[in-house]
């Protein structure tokens, strides 16, 4: 049976090409795999091989000929001992359509929208813990290990690896205690090597396990950050839902003391925008614990934002068998009238203490704590603004494309009308972190910056 | 040390013969037919072809066993269908289709079977070899005896992660078999234009890997070789390195004018060293299989071929709804 050969497409974006030269005349064999004619695209000029075999029985396009189109039939081949005969050339053909599916149902999923109306926020305002409930004092550090120790206890699959988390027992002591317990197949020192033992960990999540793996800070995490997102968040999607990255990156975030530019880099709004990965930013004990436990058991990648000068700070902590805290919950840690004062991390320290000066001051803020930004709690910061109608975002992070310019965006979308000023965003200067005590002191959001915006949003 | 390139040849059933020669045919057959897909705009953007490599896989995935996993770069179809995978999912993946492997959402460099044990299908190159690592970990952590095969290119062998791994894969005696598959061009930069190193396998004696060189022309050099890998892989031994010296004939996506090398060199290595032809006349020479057996099977692979043609462009595009699945898991996926 004659068939038609077909000028190709030779690159993702080739519409048209010149067929430049023929290889084969007419009455030529050809195999699979011989190269029959040049073609010239605007890029270059490709060799264009025979897939089945033949005889060439016709050449409908001569060589030299210009803008011949995709899917134009350029030759005829038949089988040995047929005639060419009658066969018409066809017209170029359409570009090839898939089969008609119906249509995608609703518009909810399509539009990408998953913030809730904004007349009626729903939120879970349920308390972390019951009245009640016996707390202890535990610093972030303790609450940490705490954590790991628990899950681990739980499922022998969890285990923990990164720089000095055995023998030396932490960089910043987070995982002390766990070698004695757990031992070496379960508490691993890893060579300096951040990309290669970040790989070795997805990849051992995909072999069944739940892997924990330690940046000594996330600044070294950069060196990683190929795996953690082509790897870690996107394979899920890209195996059509077969195998995901049930694991945990952590380790310190942001500016320390005194360390530089180079390890001084709050990493929130980065990994905030990649759709796969959730991605916590804890301030109190009690939720680094109840946190790190959900993260542990999440079927997803978790990016675990700690912070060096939280670690040894105490808090209430729940003395209670399985304590652990949503995802996407946010906390209000003050209730207030006048303003709504949003943040995360260490950036809660500002927030609390612009609170109490301004409390003094006659002015009321209402402190939200995101805990989570990915997902985060917009309908929590909704129906805060919606009664205090003013909004101030506090982190240490930069200002271009911060998590506060996202949540203003969300606010300007989904809040307008409740807004009686604009949203003002309180970030870490738009500069590298300066060495020098008084510059680097500077170079972070304050809390005079924190009380300054928000007599300007309440036009104090 | 001089590079040694392994000689010995197992001895093989006829059988087993016939069954190299089916997988290696296969996977040409296949991969002609998506360059033909490709050039009629059924199959977008990169695709990039096995033809000419098909040993390697062959005659690697003749030694593993049940349990075993794979993991290799963005050239992955021949590997798909060597380990198992069935053709009208990888084809209908290729035409970005509901059927396909990945539900049309991975694409030719993407694709995955759980089911398999093939773990990727990676973009990235360089990144499925901690990855294949991490496997390996997770089944030395779990006591079992499985090996991983991690599969790469020679470009890829100049990646730093590459080194990491060798580190840590030596260092915790990781059964991982690495598998570099040297086709002498990294995108259009030959070997000799990018790499320090003539022999690549001999890089691990850096980390104490043992490896060696690998005729990958000859499926029965290639088997014999893995063997030797994975008996060492499998009983506790750590790692492995087979560099196997390959060539593909096609450029190193369908948009590539190949002027890099000239005709002479790609058409000398396909009439002279061709695997498929080598194959099919040891069958024949020694009187294992007729000609006529032989176009049995030739018919058999076409038939196979064109049905995952038609099975690709007949299956619908992913419904709209598909964009917002897959993102985030809802509970642990199931070990396969």
């Amino acid at each position: 049976m004659a068939t038609e050969i077909l000028m190709p497409a030779l690159s993702p974006t080739m519409e048209e090409g010149t067929l430049a030269k023929w290889l084969v005349k007419e009455g030529d064999t050809v195999k699979s795999g011989d190269i029959m004619a040049e073609i010239e695209t605007d890029k270059a000029t490709m060799e264009f091989e025979a897939v089945d075999e033949g005889v060439i029985g016709k050449i409908l396009i001569e060589e030299g000929t210009e803008g011949v189109k995709v899917n134009t039939a350029i030759a005829i081949l038949v089988e040995e001992g047929e005639e060419v005969g009658d066969v018409e050339a066809s017209k170029p053909a359409e570009p090839a359509e898939a089969p008609a599916k119906e249509e995608a149902k609703g518009d909810s999923a399509a539009s990408g929208k998953d913030h809730p109306a904004p007349a009626a926020p729903s939120v879970d305002t349920t308390p972390d813990w019951p009245e009640g409930t016996k707390l202890k004092q535990q610093t972030v550090r303790e609450a940490l290990r705490d954590a790991m120790a628990e899950e681990m206890r739980r499922d022998e699959n969890v285990f923990l690896m990164g720089e000095e988390v055995a023998e030396y027992q932490g960089a910043y002591k987070i995982s002390q205690g766990l070698l004695d317990e757990f031992g070496s197949k379960r508490v691993i020192d890893t060579p300096i090597t951040e990309h290669g033992f970040a790989g070795i960990g997805v990849g051992a999540s995909w072999g069944g396990l739940r892997p924990i793996v330690e940046f000594m800070t996330w600044n070294f995490a950069m060196q990683a950050v190929d795996q953690i997102i082509n790897s870690a968040a996107k394979t899920l999607y890209m195996s059509g839902g077969q195998m995901g990255s049930p694991m945990v990156f952590r380790g310190p975030n942001g500016a320390a003391a005194r360390v530089g530019a180079q390890h001084s880099q709050d990493y929130a709004a980065w990994y905030m925008q990649i759709p796969g990965l959730r991605v916590a930013m804890p301030y109190s004990a009690s939720d680094y614990k109840g946190l790190m436990k959900t993260a542990i058991r999440d079927p997803n990648p978790v990016i675990f934002l700690e912070n060096e000068i939280l670690y040894g700070r105490s808090f209430d902590v729940p003395d209670v068998e399985d304590y652990t805290v949503p995802f996407g919950k946010a906390r209000i840690w003050r209730e207030g009238s006048d303003v709504t004062i949003v943040s995360f991390g260490i950036g809660m320290t500002y927030a609390l203490e612009a609170a109490e000066k301004l409390a003094e001051e006659g002015i009321s803020a209402e402190v939200i704590d995101l805990r989570t930004l990915r997902p985060m709690d917009t309908a929590s910061i909704i129906k805060s603004v919606q009664k205090t109608n003013r909004c101030v975002t506090v982190e240490e992070g930069w200002p271009q494309g911060s998590v506060g310019n996202y949540i203003s965006s969300v606010l300007m979308q989904e809040a307008f009308d409740y807004l009686d000023a604009p949203v003002i965003n309180c970030t870490g200067k738009d500069v590298p972190m300066p060495y020098a005590a008084n510059l680097e002191k500077h170079a972070l959001v304050t809390t005079a910056e924190v009380i300054e915006a928000v007599k300007t949003v309440t036009y104090k | 040390m001089a590079a040694r390139k392994t000689t010995k040849k197992p001895n093989v059933s006829a059988d087993e013969l016939k069954a190299y020669y089916h997988d290696m045919l296969l996977i040409r057959r296949f991969e002609e037919k998506a360059g033909q897909l490709y050039g009629m705009g059924l199959i977008g953007g990169f695709c990039h072809l096995y033809i000419g490599q098909e040993a390697v896989v062959v005659g690697l995935e003749a030694t593993a066993k049940e349990g075993d996993s794979r993991i290799t770069t963005y050239r992955d179809h021949g590997h798909m269908l060597a380990c198992g995978m069935d053709p009208n999912g990888v084809m209908a993946e290729l035409t970005g289709r509901e059927d396909g492997y990945s539900k049309g959402k991975g694409g030719s460099m993407h694709m995955f079977s759980k089911d398999k044990r093939f773990y990727g299908g990676h973009g990235i190159v360089g990144a499925n070899v901690p990855l294949g690592a991490g496997l390996a970990f997770a089944d030395k952590y779990k006591g079992n005896d499985n090996v991983t095969f991690t599969y790469f290119g020679d470009g890829a062998a100049n990646q730093g992660q590459v080194y990491e791994t060798f580190n840590m894969a030596a260092l915790w005696q990781l059964p991982c078999i690495f598998v570099i598959e040297n086709n002498q061009y990294a995108m259009g930069t030959s070997q000799q234009r990018s790499t320090s190193s003539a022999e690549i396998w001999e890089r691990g004696k850096a980390f104490g890997i043992p490896g060696e060189a690998v005729d990958g022309m000859d499926v029965l050099a290639v088997k014999a070789a893995g063997e030797t890998a994975v008996a060492h892989a499998r009983s506790g031994k750590g790692p492995y390195i087979l560099e196997i010296k390959t060539y593909r004939y096609r450029g190193h996506s369908m948009s590539d004018p190949a002027k890099y090398r000239t005709r002479e060199e790609v058409q000398k290595m396909r009439d002279e060293r061709d695997p498929i032809e080598a194959v099919r006349t040891l069958l024949l020479q020694g009187e294992h299989a007729t000609e006529e057996d032989l176009k049995a099977i030739d018919k058999k692979i076409k038939d196979v071929v064109n049905e995952s043609a038609e099975f690709a462009k007949n299956s619908p595009e992913p419904a709209l709804d598909e964009l917002w699945t897959d993102i985030y898991a809802t509970e642990i996926p199931q070990e396969a």
